[in-house]
């Protein structure tokens, strides 16, 4: 069976040879367009004028696009209604496209978009989250979670503390950019091929802009390169403009961002705001948590609310908090419209989690690993069941943060630390471990169903067809696998066919780390079905009278309990051909059990938790403030991993990414409202020199999971909270350089070097004020 | 003037006309189906689009995002498409695909290109990748990948033409590329153009190209210009022409300037260093140059070119304000020149940026010190770049330094000095106040980690 099997990515050797389509690498098409935007120079203005015609004298320059060319709905929100593709009355955030050129070259388009005359009157934008909530600006009612008594266990809590922290975004730094072509037919519907996670909410816009219905408009997307959650919901825009041009031009053009655009015109992960108080034991233990937290949305809502909500769901991370409140709001201010990132709030959330923890531990003197772990859900009930009121039924908390300890020497470490840093002055080290508990399935109960489309042709190869998209994680090459282990075809008889909205519809975005679980329950399904018919086939060529004892496997069907009665699957396609047997299935599967209601804020959102543990050490120099990071060491719970190499490589990157968000990667607006970290030259993503060769990374073992496809467990998303570990490791090298063990150890994120060298100073300086709360 | 131009890819001989001598080499590979490559960013900050050449120095990685089709005229160029023979994978390739090292696989190609022109150098390490990103694997496959022994083959399929890899001239309609092969040339031809744009590596001129979409009807490259090419060895010091190459500096310094030595391994990736060049991160004048801190610690001098005669500046008198320096239109710069030190000196350079590796600094620093026996300061050279609209030495505090015992109050009291001595601007690589404490710090710095060489 090839499930489970450490097969590498399918593409790799297309990969690696550059001949791995991607959308902007097919070949052109005859009298093709390529479009310029013409950026707003406003953070929020009103459009006064506007006047296209002098980018119309540009030779090569073809046409041009504004809010005057939508038949449909000039909008690209999915039924939301608060996005303007192209805008009319006002500009909401700095650098928004309001006219595009559309020319035989980029050239050209570039130097028509500059002739294009625009008048604005500039209005007063709102660009912080301080400022939104002053001003009350915000997408919607505030969303709450509660449970027990805060109120009340607070005031009876032995010690009350309280803070707030800002938490940056992260830009998703895709290799490859925002693209989509889009070919107009003769009979009036639309060919899109798009770098997009959701080519069936991406038809949806498209037909919605054009006014047309869905099946007018197909949506292909061969692969990406790289999404992490940013081709969501933003990748539909730019296939509506494509399309738009295309019906207005009768072309075929393809809109492609360049870095710089793509950097300023797409949304990133919301920077949140918030402010906490906690009740504690003077062990540790936590008896109440409030926490407020504010994310800064953009203009417009996107996927904010969904992303608050799993903030909330998961400013527990991996703890017990018998009585806790926490609000989430979306402020909405003038900035590019915040998105899915890798984590989708999760990570947030966790940020205020772990900093609540940190602050219990060190004012009260004890080791933070201590008073994580006894602060962990445990044992059944109560004690076992969160904030949301789903109880956790496997839990492994207990057994990654015990495997990792051990695999990391933990302890002996932590003396070596010590005895390092006693005899350094100028260059402390630090150790510390994080967990992560991450709750698995679309916090929107109906998006957790998938389709399947197998075909089977007569020589006995198939293609496979599924909803899922291929942005790296390794999807396809797990499809495959599991097709293969479920038809018992060798690997080599298939090939998966690019995702197409015209063969599985309606499908739910790749996302939520949940590609695998849903598509691959949905590609067995559809694999059972066609074994079962071929079943009957194969029975009657040997002459059995009972198809459910045959087994697939290899390529060959044979009888369980007479192995020397088998025939060639090739024989049996061919046989059920000629029996008028069909030869291709759907599969579908939706997740069970699932509900959740938002009026009492209770129910089981989650399929189940992934689980894991990191340990990381750093060392901080303490005239400069630059970390090094020395060592990781992570134990995951992967399930029955469906690949331990794509799994692996999933686990690295993650990790790799929240490191790199939660100390490098600086998302910057100035005064004006511009994003002034808009280009790599500014914008730093990890480099190889940034990992440790020290890397060690462990998937937890005998840990198949019930309900799940072969017992396989996401992995995409959680192993990025590991890296919080990171911040937590630089906390305790910083707190090393204090005189005396510091009550609070403050540190800015992302924890640059002038964050960290910032918190240096704070330990270093014995005198501070007293913390209200203390 | 050639109205062609010609090139070798992946093995077959091509002539290229009528495409404009700016076009970069990545949007012509792209633009003629050759898709392979990619493009990241545009700026040759990412490595998607990484190729190898060989020209005249060798086979070599670049960025082709900003290397102008000019300034490949009698190249090869190897891209990832070129390596498979016989549908072989190259080692690089297979190992880099056998390891997990491809996810989303759009960076693999220029990971891809940068391990296979590793083989021609013999480079070894994360160094041939600082230039790559990739935003999925974590780096740890690919690194695994690097690891894997691999050595150009004895007969190399992959270089194969026998020409000259000798610059030619390249025009299209009124713009021209020029390839000048003397100095003479390069500055006459400046002097008929007045409009021209002297480019040598392209890592400044490229960007600019592809930012602002500005087109240079005249470039003169000075690539090929032996008398700018020349490193010499005299008794006042070492003169380094101003075409050289930070990747040649770093192969041919060996140890006689340990400080520039130290600074171009931080600086920018390898396909930059193989493009970028001593005098244009210079003349670029910008305030966070990184060369520019260190030579002004060398005590370095200038030498300005032009067809009126020649002049020699201090690097001190060099740059005049932001962006600016005495340079004078038509004039180049010659050579750099590096003063042999009297006596041994107490050295050191800093960089701090929010990466550790291929970024743009916050703030550089260089030191150098001279200390008699009884551990007095005699001479001292700190320069810095990211406080001021220049890079600029610290004046007061050398003054300061100068007839003091090199001892830790030493040390921390010309710290404090520094600390109030700029007055540099808060921007997106960090505020003022970070700044000015760096300034101080990596002083002291210097001072923790060199004091004890000195007690010794």
């Amino acid at each position: 069976m090839s499930a489970g099997k450490p097969l590498p990515h399918e593409s790799a050797a297309a990969h690696v040879q550059g001949t791995a389509r991607y959308t902007d690498d097919q070949p052109r098409f005859a009298g093709m367009l390529s479009a310029w935007p013409v950026l707003a120079p406003y953070a929020h203005a009103r459009i006064t004028g506007l006047d296209t015609a002098p980018a119309l004298t540009v030779p090569g320059v073809v046409s041009v696009l504004d809010y005057r060319d939508v038949p449909g709905e000039n909008d690209s929100s999915a039924h939301k209604g608060d996005e303007t593709l192209l805008p009319e009355t006002h500009v909401m955030f700095h650098k928004q496209a309001v006219v595009w050129i559309l020319a035989e070259s980029d050239a050209a388009a570039r130097t028509g978009a500059a002739l294009v005359q625009i008048s604005y009157e500039p209005l007063t934008p709102i660009l912080s989250v301080e400022e939104a909530i002053a001003r009350g600006s915000f997408h919607a009612a505030p969303q709450t979670l509660t449970r027990g008594d805060p109120e009340g266990a607070m005031n009876e809590a032995a010690y009350r503390l309280s803070g707030e922290l800002f938490v940056g975004g992260q830009d998703h730094f895709y290799l490859e950019t925002h693209v989509s072509w889009a070919v107009p037919e003769p009979d009036g519907s639309v060919h899109i091929t798009s770098s997009t996670q959701h080519p069936s909410e991406t038809q949806g816009v498209v037909a919605n802009v054009l006014g047309v219905p869905a099946h007018q408009v197909t949506v292909t997307c061969l692969r990406m390169g790289g999404a992490f959650g940013g081709k969501e919901s933003q990748a539909a825009p730019y296939a509506a403009l494509a399309a738009l041009a295309a019906r207005k031009t009768g072309r075929p053009v393809r809109v492609r961002l360049r870095r710089e655009h793509d950097m300023v015109l797409t949304g990133k992960r919301h920077p949140f705001w918030g402010c906490y108080e906690v009740g504690f034991s003077s062990e540790g233990l936590l008896g109440a948590v409030r926490l407020e937290l504010y994310s800064d949305g953009g203009f417009s809502s996107d996927l904010s609310m969904p992303v608050m909500s799993r903030a909330l769901f998961h400013a527990d991370n991996a703890y017990f908090v018998p009585h806790l409140h926490v609000s989430g709001r979306v402020c909405k201010t003038h900035k590019v419209s915040q998105t899915a990132f890798r984590g989708f709030g999760g990570p947030q959330g966790m940020v205020f989690c772990e900093e609540i923890m940190d602050r219990v531990a060190r004012h009260l003197g004890l080791a933070p690993e201590g008073v994580r772990a006894r602060n962990f859900y445990r044992g059944n009930g109560e004690t076992a069941t969160t904030h949301y009121g789903q109880e956790i039924i496997d839990n492994r908390l207990g057994r990654v943060w015990h495997d990792v300890l051990k695999a990391s020497d933990f302890a002996e470490r932590k003396a070596d630390v010590a005895a390092f840093n006693a005899g350094h002055p100028h260059t402390k080290r630090g150790l510390a471990v994080t967990p992560v508990k991450f709750g698995v399935s679309f916090n929107n109960t109906p998006m957790n169903q998938a389709g399947a489309l197998v075909l089977i042709y007569l020589d006995g190869s198939v293609g496979l067809n599924h909803g899922g998209t291929e942005m790296g994680q390794g999807l396809y090459t797990k499809m495959l696998q599991v097709a293969s282990s479920a038809l018992g075809v060798p690997l080599a008889q298939f090939r998966t066919l690019p995702t197409a909205t015209d063969k599985v519809p309606n499908t739910s975005p790749t996302a939520a780390s949940s590609g695998a679980d849903l598509n691959g329950q949905a590609v067995r399904s559809a694999c059972e079905t066609l074994k079962a018919r071929l079943a009957g086939v194969a029975a009657k060529l040997l002459g059995l009278s009972a198809p459910e004892d045959l087994v697939f496997e290899g390529g060959v069907v044979y009888c369980r309990f007479q192995p020397s009665l088998r025939v060639l699957f090739i024989d049996v396609v061919r046989q059920a051909y000629l029996a008028q047997v069909p030869l291709f299935a759907t599969g579908f599967y939706r997740t069970p059990n699932l509900h959740f209601n938002a009026e009492t804020g209770k129910g089981r959102p989650f399929h189940y938790f992934a689980y894991g543990a990191a340990v990381s050490e750093v060392e901080v120099d303490g005239f400069t403030g630059e970390f090094r990071l020395r060592r990781v060491d992570i134990v995951e719970d992967a399930g029955a991993s469906l690949n331990p190499l794509v799994d692996k490589g999933q686990i690295e990157g993650g990790f790799v990414q929240g490191m790199g968000w939660l100390t490098m990667e600086e998302t910057l607006w100035d005064a004006s409202g511009r994003f002034v970290t808009n280009a790599p030259s500014v914008y730093k993503i990890p480099t190889i020199a940034d990992v440790p060769e020290d890397f060690n990374v462990t998937l937890l073992p005998r840990a198949a999971q019930e309900g799940v496809i072969y017992g396989s467990k996401a992995v995409g998303e959680p192993p990025l909270m590991l890296a919080l570990s990171v911040r937590e490791a630089i906390r305790e090298a910083v707190s090393a350089f204090a005189p005396e063990v510091p009550r609070r150890v403050e540190l800015a994120l992302p924890a640059t070097p002038e964050a960290i060298l910032r918190a240096v100073d704070a330990v270093r300086t014995p005198t501070r004020e007293p913390v209200p709360g203390d | 003037m050639a109205q062609s131009l010609r090139v070798w890819i992946n093995g077959s001989e091509e002539r290229i006309s009528g495409v404009a001598p700016t076009t970069m080499l990545l949007d012509y590979l792209r633009a003629s189906g050759r898709v392979g490559t990619k493009e990241g960013c545009a700026e040759g900050d990412c490595g998607a689009c990484t190729v190898a050449v060989r020209g005249e120095r060798g086979v070599q990685a670049v960025n082709s995002c900003i290397v102008p089709l000019g300034a490949v005229s009698n190249y090869e160029i190897v891209t990832a498409e070129g390596l498979v023979r016989n549908g072989v994978l190259h080692p690089v390739q297979e190992a880099l695909a056998r390891a997990g090292g491809s996810q989303c696989g759009y960076c693999t190609p220029g990971f891809v290109m940068s391990l296979f022109a590793a083989q021609y150098s013999g480079e070894r390490g994360d160094g041939v990748l600082e230039g790559n990103l990739c935003r999925c694997t974590g780096y740890l496959p690919i690194r695994e990948a690097a690891r894997s022994p691999s050595a150009p083959a004895a007969d190399d399929p992959y270089f194969t033409s026998t020409q000259p890899a000798e610059a030619a001239d390249y025009s299209v309609g009124d713009e021209h590329f020029f390839s000048p092969r003397s100095l003479k040339g390069a500055l006459e031809l400046l002097s008929l153009h007045p409009g021209a744009k002297p480019i040598a590596g392209g890592t400044d001129v490229g960007v600019e190209l592809n930012k602002v979409g500005r087109r240079n009807a005249v470039l003169v490259s000075l690539a090929g210009v032996p008398e700018l090419r020349r490193l010499t060895e005299t008794a006042a010091g070492l003169e380094l022409g101003g075409a050289l190459t930070l990747s040649e500096l770093e192969a041919r310094l060996g140890g006689r300037v340990p400080l520039l030595e130290t600074m171009l391994r931080s600086f920018a990736a390898r396909q930059i260093r193989n493009r970028a060049t001593l005098a244009g991160n210079l003349a670029t004048a910008s305030p966070v140059g990184d060369l520019a801190p260190v030579l002004l610690a060398c005590g370095a001098r200038v030498k300005l070119v032009s067809l009126g005669g020649e002049r020699t500046v201090a690097l001190s008198d060099f740059f005049t304000g932001y962006r600016t320096t005495v340079q004078r239109p038509g004039e180049l710069i010659a050579s750099v020149t590096v003063p042999k030190p009297d006596a041994p000196r107490l050295e050191a350079v800093y960089k701090v940026g929010k990466r550790g590796a291929d970024d743009i600094s916050t703030v550089a620093a260089a030191f150098s010190l001279e200390l008699k026996a009884d551990k007095i300061v005699t001479s001292a050279r700190l320069a810095y770049g990211g406080v001021a609209a220049t890079p600029v030495r610290a004046l007061e505090v050398e003054q300061f330094l100068i007839g003091r015992p090199w001892t830790e109050r030493t040390a921390a009291e010309a710290a404090g000095r520094l600390r109030g001595l700029f007055t540099p601007l808060s921007d997106l690589r960090g505020s003022a106040e970070y700044r000015r404490a760096l300034v101080g710090n990596l002083f002291e710095k210097f001072f923790y980690e060199h004091s004890a060489e000195v007690a010794a």
